[in-house]
């Protein structure tokens, strides 16, 4: 007895297009990246493997993305362990002090991307660290941090602070408490936080294309001037490849997190 | 890893803890006795927890000194104390079993793995919950989760035991369970136990003595026993037990004191403390409801005549809600032979010494 529901139809071509509108970019470069002719064109004609060949061994292009992957690294690691920190201190304090130290790390979220670029340039150029790995390492962690302080002060939003008082009781000392106890309960949090470092890190353009050299690239950085240079399918072959490599991620943390939550 | 220790003194001395402006707890001593239970009594925002976090060294002493013991404890960090703290909302570590839970302490002060795991069990054979091992917390109801919570933290045999209104958060038959459970424990263990909690029943079935606090001091400490028939202020009186309040102006007579209530003079024991107020306190139990015109019987010379209000049947007794002519009210608990219907008039009487005198200091029954 189901009737035919007009309003019904509507929302869900609604849904149905703006899915197609949201995947579609990322969907278009797939074909492309298997194009025979070193052009952008869509749709592509004929079919080669030249390009991811080109990407794995043409060193300009690997190089690019060891840097990537290393530079963003270390911004995980760096980014992790000083928004953590952060985000503890920030809970403790509470009131006004709290939530002042808490705006002004999240500023760099919130100035645009070419504002920060031009005064980290500015005293990078000085400080001669344009085009080095401490330069992009103290870029990016600068970026990546609100996002660890956003992720780490949720999960300690829902912590009960009252078990390390249970801790103190029973004779841990603040520091045992904190590796037994805090540090456990908040660890989805820490990971999340790392997560969101390594990808800020990974994709970032902005900051990058101003403190690049030409020895030490980061891959979006190569991916944008490639694409000035000349049309190279390359660009799609790489962004084919990040968008695997990110669905499976985001597939395993979906499968694992519902899982260890039925648990 | 001592056996068995005997549980150890408390020694408060002149403690004050102040919070900016407010004073949280004003010049409080007391002595707690080595294996003894004692209760904190009192009404929210009276101090009691704020002693309790003094004790476990949570907060800081703004004055006064603790000992516990031996040793003075004042200045000694939380963790090196030594002494087992049960929560009201459990604390228990929700991402270790109930076993690692209870081998925290023991991990803590180094005690090996296998001596470990033998505490553990015994721990929580007393708290009969040794087949909950290698569960965790979230899976155990709330009466489970607070026995993980004892048996954690009397594993490692602390000398104090404080306990923060364990039973808050449980419904009321589970209560009695544990409560039971908390005594024999207390038996067992023979450490000194400090029980927070706002309910008077569970500090008179529990206690060896009553610390009752109000307003950030202590207004009396005693056995349940003396707390109950010799209350020592009317805020006492009126928060253990039932009572009624009768008030008049009073005058000296001989021995006694006499206060005139609703148009009847009513004796008293005892002087009144200064000019102030003065009030008579009287137990449910000590009033006997009579026919009018039956006149002082058997030493119950106080009499006084009401309209009843209510009449309740309890099986083994009967309960009369009194209203005297003043629109004070009296409860009176009486054998079920006699009945007297709602809105019959009737005599109260009683006998002087079964009710006490009070300076009347505000305080209400407010429960």
């Amino acid at each position: 007895m189901k009737r035919f529901n007009p309003g019904k139809l509507i929302l869900g071509l609604t849904c149905l297009l703006i899915a197609i509108w949201l995947v579609a970019p990322t969907l278009v470069v797939i074909p492309m990246s298997f194009a025979e002719k070193k052009s952008l064109a869509f749709p592509p004609t004929g079919f080669s493997l030249q390009w991811y060949q080109n990407f794995f061994t043409n060193p300009q292009w690997f190089d690019s993305l060891i840097v990537s992957a290393k530079v963003a690294a270390m911004v995980a690691v760096v980014a992790t362990v000083i928004g953590t920190m952060a985000a503890i201190g920030i809970e403790r304090l509470k009131g006004r002090t709290g939530g002042l130290i808490r705006a002004v790390l999240i500023t760099p979220m919130i100035v645009p991307g070419v504002v920060l670029a031009v005064g980290i340039y500015a005293v990078y150029l000085d400080a001669q660290l344009v085009g080095t790995w401490t330069g992009y390492v103290f870029a990016h962690t600068l970026l990546a941090i609100p996002f660890v302080v956003i992720a780490v002060g949720a999960n300690l939003a829902v912590f009960d602070a009252r078990l390390e008082t249970a801790a103190a009781s029973l004779g841990a000392s603040r520091l045992t408490t904190f590796f037994s106890v805090t540090l456990p309960l908040i660890l989805p949090g820490i990971l999340s936080g790392a997560l969101f470092a390594f990808v800020t890190s990974f994709d970032e353009v902005i900051v990058s294309l101003f403190i690049t050299s030409p020895q030490l690239k980061t891959l979006p950085v190569q991916i944008f001037s490639s694409m000035t240079r000349d049309a190279d399918p390359t660009v799609a072959a790489v962004g084919s490849l990040i968008f695997m490599a990110t669905s499976v991620i985001i597939g395993l943390g979906l499968i694992f997190g519902t899982r260890r939550r039925g648990a | 890893m001592t056996l068995a220790t005997k549980g150890a003194a408390i020694d408060i001395a002149g403690v004050s803890k102040f919070y900016g402006n407010f004073t949280a707890l004003d010049d409080v001593s007391l002595r707690v006795e080595p294996g003894e239970f004692m209760s904190f009594l009192g009404p929210s925002g009276s101090g009691k927890t704020t002693t309790l976090n003094l004790i476990a060294g949570f907060t800081d002493l703004s004055a006064g000194e603790i000992r516990l013991g031996d040793r003075s404890i004042g200045n000694v960090p939380a963790h090196k104390r030594n002494i087992g703290v049960v929560f009201q909302h459990y604390a228990l570590f929700p991402h270790m079993t109930v076993a690692a839970n209870v081998a925290y302490p023991l991990k803590q002060r180094g005690v090996p793995k296998a001596e470990r795991a033998r505490a553990v069990e015994q721990s929580l054979q007393k708290v009969q919950l040794e087949k909950f091992a290698h569960r965790y917390p979230s899976e155990l109801s709330g009466g489970q989760q607070q026995r993980v919570a004892l048996a954690r933290a009397m594993v490692f045999n602390p000398s104090l035991l404080l306990m923060d209104e364990p039973l808050g958060a449980l419904d009321k038959k589970l209560r009695e369970v544990l409560q039971l459970e908390i005594k024999r424990i207390h038996r067992e263990l023979g450490s000194t136990f400090v029980y927070v909690t706002h309910d008077q029943e569970e500090a008179l079935v529990l206690s060896d003595r009553i610390a009752v606090f109000n307003k950030g001091r202590i207004e009396q400490v005693g056995t349940g026993h003396e707390l109950y028939t010799a209350p020592r202020t009317l805020f006492v009186g009126q928060f253990i037990g039932e009572s009624s309040v009768l008030r008049g102006a009073h005058r000296v007579a001989g021995d006694e004191t006499a206060l005139t209530v609703a148009g009847a003079t009513l004796t008293a024991p005892g002087a009144a403390k200064g000019d102030g107020p003065h009030v008579i306190l009287l137990r449910p139990e000590a009033v006997t409801v009579q026919a009018p015109g039956t006149g002082p019987q058997d030493g119950r010379s106080n009499i006084v005549s009401g309209i009843v209000r209510e009449m309740l049947y309890l099986g083994s007794a009967m309960k009369y809600e009194v209203t005297l002519a003043d629109g004070s009210h009296v409860t009176a608990r009486t054998p079920t032979q006699s009945a007297f219907p709602i809105g019959s008039t009737v005599e109260l009487a009683w006998n002087p010494k079964d009710s006490a005198l009070l300076a009347d200091d505000g305080s209400t029954a407010a429960l």
